[in-house]
């Protein structure tokens, strides 16, 4: 066991250590200076996009996909197309118009679209009990990977996580700094491609062997579940094509792009970046049908088990260090940004406003509940798989806040009460069939069909209760909707009377 | 009000008629508190309706009618009419049946009392009552319901003054580049059309970017990046005049630098630390100029090491007191307190021999602020 840790352990403290001290002394390296004209230099798209990147790819991407595919096969292809073409509708119908719109959270596009308080409370706590939802599977993938890599108990790995990210993020080290962010996607890829190539490598060498179980249903899409199958798939897609734009942390990034053009060159950079990540993890899959078959109880693992299972030695403990390197980078990164996310709307809209904190003692116990909730439950909840929890979120978002975003930005008769109306309906939805998927909801039919995807009906009831919210009471328009509106979809370089 | 428990609580029904009144008059006052317009009086001429209990009622300004409420319309193309005698008498007139022709039978409306509205001594329109027959009553109440409006509509008309003069202190700020700075900048360039004719051509160029950018003339928010940009400017103007004595450092987060800032809210922060770093003395002066990035809010901070200042000084200066040679902190600081409210206000940290450091805390997002 302890030789089988070491590359493990090695890889935890060294991307931990890097972690905060590029957060800590990173910013004083990439800042000061005292040559003129830095200022004006704004961050470029590229640049941007790497750090969505790197904030976005979480431990769902880096290790639950492949799981997925290991086990039920091509339908599961339909996680990392979704998670890549949610950004596609992200920048034809949000990117430019969310950042002209000058928000920075989701409760400021309500609140400045709607000109509503009620609207934004409860914006904020959508985005809390989203940011939850997302943050409690990065926990428990780190649980996975340290039990797996390190033979650790499973409770230990979100403590060991959330202590770090926690740490992280009221020191004011690890900030989204747009560099640290971005440095993350090259590690994450490089942590990926890099083993996936030996991988391919041996298995070339190996004869090209084909999985010993043949089993037509894994490689074909909707080979058994006919209906139901086709709904649930077409669920996933409205989940995670819609779900992106509600995702907290994915948002306050557009706000660093200068203006809407920017934000679309930006959107589209990412959709290229995610376009070449997501193309590794089912490369994991297919060579664990081969490889790993006996995997199927914890596929969560396979992308950290497989390397030492095909290579063996010194060159395999050097491939899995890498693997768990990546897994954890993901963690860190993925978690820091929502747990930065969660607690600037709890510390601005919760805390802060009644308590008699200041902004830093506010932050800082806000950042200590955002990171605990999901800690906790994602010790007591071990046994849910990661992608699930993280499609469960994006489920939640696109219920929510993709009405709230597409109805903002492009109906101008949507009134906060038509508003409040939709996302109560969205969010009792999908929240619903959260409750009951966490709480093991199993059997078969119709019923748990439903409330294992509910995106494909609660997105368009959400929709609907939104728009017959609004057209029930006209008077209630927000008096500023034409101007808002103009200001959102014209370019920047227009001289409107602004 | 109906539920039988509270009752005895609300008193007689005289009480209760006056806070009947007194909230209706509530209802009437927002939409007044904007103005005399349309818009304003279609809002609220229902509750003034209420108010007077008449069977129709019309508000004009000095031109024409701007809303007509209750029964009997046919008769609103009169009104233009009436009005014009209650804005040259300035008083409140009373019409019968010979100026109010009709051919309906049983139409309500035969007689009407005209009130002026009055603001700042200059009747801006006129209130107008109809009912089926003259009462001392009315004529008293209608008098009233005009002084009433007319007190709102000073007070629309004193916000706005407000909004004027925050207006006018912006403008004064930019027409507050110091003359002093105007004659040294151009004195500096003109050291060097001589010896080095490209650096002032370049600082020429510096220098007419820099008054196009403080003379702007729209727009009251600008983005930190913008505001920064001019920042440069003036100090490589400055740079060029005291050369090795002024050394700058600027540090400063590329994730802010689109968040929107009142306009002119760090440069004169910055005219004051030039100052103060190299007042008095030939040693050199060290100015830091640093924005970061706190989640929700940007921090931008400006330092120099100066001579430092007496707090208490820069107290009566925050606090508006013009006879101090810090017109620009007060300034910024009542802008800045004025958009992101008190909390926002500038922080200033100093001593004498201390050297100073101000800092801004400005939210990336408030409602109203965009560029």
């Amino acid at each position: 066991m302890t030789l089988d840790a070491a590359p493990g352990i090695v890889a935890v403290a060294l991307v931990t250590v890097a972690t905060l001290a590029i957060g800590t002394w990173g910013l004083r390296f990439s800042r000061t200076t005292s040559d003129f004209f830095v200022a004006s230099r704004s961050v470029n798209p590229r640049l941007n996009a790497t750090a969505i990147g790197g904030e976005y790819l979480s431990a769902a991407s880096f290790l639950g996909v492949a799981g997925l595919l290991l086990t039920f096969g091509a339908d599961m292809l339909w996680y990392p197309v979704g998670w890549t073409a949610g950004y596609l509708v992200l920048l034809v119908l949000v990117a430019a118009p969310l950042r002209r719109s000058g928000a920075y959270t989701l409760p400021d596009f309500a609140e400045a679209r709607l000109g509503s308080q009620g609207v934004r409370r409860l914006c904020s706590l959508l985005v809390v009990a989203i940011g939850w939802l997302y943050l409690f599977p990065q926990f428990q993938g780190a649980g996975l990977t340290l039990r797996a890599t390190v033979g650790a108990p499973a409770w230990l790995g979100p403590l060991i996580v959330g202590a770090i990210v926690l740490a992280g993020v009221t020191s004011g080290g690890m900030r989204s700094i747009t560099f640290v962010q971005a440095f993350q996607y090259w590690l994450k890829l490089t942590a990926l491609l890099l083993p996936a190539a030996v991988l391919l490598a041996v298995w070339a060498g190996d004869g090209r062997p084909r999985a010993a179980v043949h089993d037509a249903a894994w490689s074909l899409p909707l080979a058994d579940g006919g209906g139901q199958g086709l709904y649930l798939t077409y669920s996933l897609i409205a989940a995670t094509f819609l779900g992106t734009m509600g995702l907290p942390h994915v948002v306050v990034r557009f706000y660093t792009n200068p203006d809407g053009g920017a934000a679309r060159r930006t959107t589209l950079v990412v959709l290229a970046l995610l376009g070449l990540f997501y193309l590794v993890p089912p490369v994991y899959g297919a060579l664990g049908r081969v490889y790993a078959d006996d995997l199927e109880g914890r596929s969560d693992v396979l992308v950290l088990e497989l390397p030492r299972l095909m290579v063996d030695g010194g060159p395999g403990h050097v491939l899995t260090g890498l693997v768990v390197a990546g897994a954890f980078a993901a963690f860190l990164s993925t978690s820091s940004g929502l747990a930065i996310a969660v607690a600037g709307v709890l510390s601005q809209d919760v805390v802060g406003r009644r308590g008699r904190l200041d902004g830093v003692a506010a932050f800082r116990l806000a950042a200590v509940v955002a990171v605990a909730v999901p800690c906790v439950v994602a010790v007591g909840l071990p046994d849910v798989s990661v992608a699930r929890a993280v499609g469960l979120a994006f489920a939640v978002a696109a219920s929510t806040f993709c009405p709230l975003l597409l109805l903002g930005i492009w109906w101008r008769r949507l009134t906060d009460v038509g508003a409040v109306l939709g996302l109560v309906v969205g969010f009792v939805g999908s929240g619903t069939a959260v409750v009951w998927t966490l709480a093991d909801g199993g059997g078969s039919g119709w019923g748990a069909a439903l409330l294992t995807q509910p995106a494909a009906w609660s997105v368009p009831l959400a929709f609907a209760a939104m728009v017959l919210g609004s057209l029930a009471t006209p008077q209630r328009v927000p008096a500023h909707t034409g101007r808002f509106l103009v200001r959102l979809h014209a370019p920047e370089a227009l001289p409107l009377q602004r | 009000m109906s539920r039988p428990w509270r009752r005895p609580r609300l008193g007689t029904d005289a009480d209760r008629a006056t806070f009947r009144t007194l909230h209706t008059a509530s209802l009437a006052s927002p939409a007044l508190r904007e103005g005399l317009t349309e818009d304003s009086a279609e809002r609220s001429i229902r509750h003034l309706r209420a108010l007077l209990g008449a069977p129709a009622l019309a508000i004009t300004d000095t031109a024409g009618l701007l809303s007509w409420d209750g029964t009997g319309d046919h008769h609103a193309d009169r009104v233009t009419a009436l009005a014009a005698e209650a804005v040259e008498r300035g008083d409140t007139r009373v019409f019968d049946r010979s100026d109010l022709p009709c051919e309906e039978t049983g139409c309500p409306i035969r007689t009407a009392v005209v009130s002026p509205l009055v603001v700042e001594e200059r009747v801006v329109g006129t209130l107008q009552a109809f009912a089926p027959y003259h009462t001392a009553g009315l004529a008293r109440a209608a008098d009233e319901v005009a002084r009433w409006v007319s007190g709102q509509l000073e007070l629309a008309e004193l916000d706005a003054s407000r909004t004027r003069l925050m207006e006018a202190e912006v403008r004064a700020l930019r027409a507050q580049i110091s003359p002093h700075f105007i004659y040294n900048s151009l004195g500096a360039i003109a050291s060097f059309v001589r010896t080095d004719p490209d650096r002032a051509r370049d600082l020429l160029l510096e220098f007419a970017d820099f008054t196009r950018y403080s003379f702007r003339r729209h727009g009251e928010y600008t983005t930190l990046a913008e505001e920064l940009r001019s920042v440069e400017r003036y100090l490589l103007l400055e740079q060029a005049r005291f050369g090795d004595r002024l050394r700058v450092t600027l540090a400063i987060a590329p994730e802010v630098l689109p968040v929107a800032v009142p306009f002119l809210c760090i440069q004169p922060l910055v005219e004051n630390a030039v100052r103060h770093g190299l007042e008095g003395g030939t040693g050199q002066g060290h100015i830091r100029i640093g924005a970061s990035d706190r989640g929700q809010e940007c921090v931008i901070e400006v330092e120099d090491d100066g001579i430092g200042e007496d707090p208490d000084k820069v107290r009566r200066a925050l606090a508006g007191d013009a006879a101090l040679d810090s017109v620009g902190l007060g300034n910024v600081d009542a802008r800045l307190r004025n958009a992101y409210g008190d909390e926002h206000g500038l922080v200033v940290e100093t001593a004498p021999g201390a050297g100073t450091k101000v800092t801004v805390r400005v939210p990336k997002f408030a409602p109203g602020v965009h560029v």
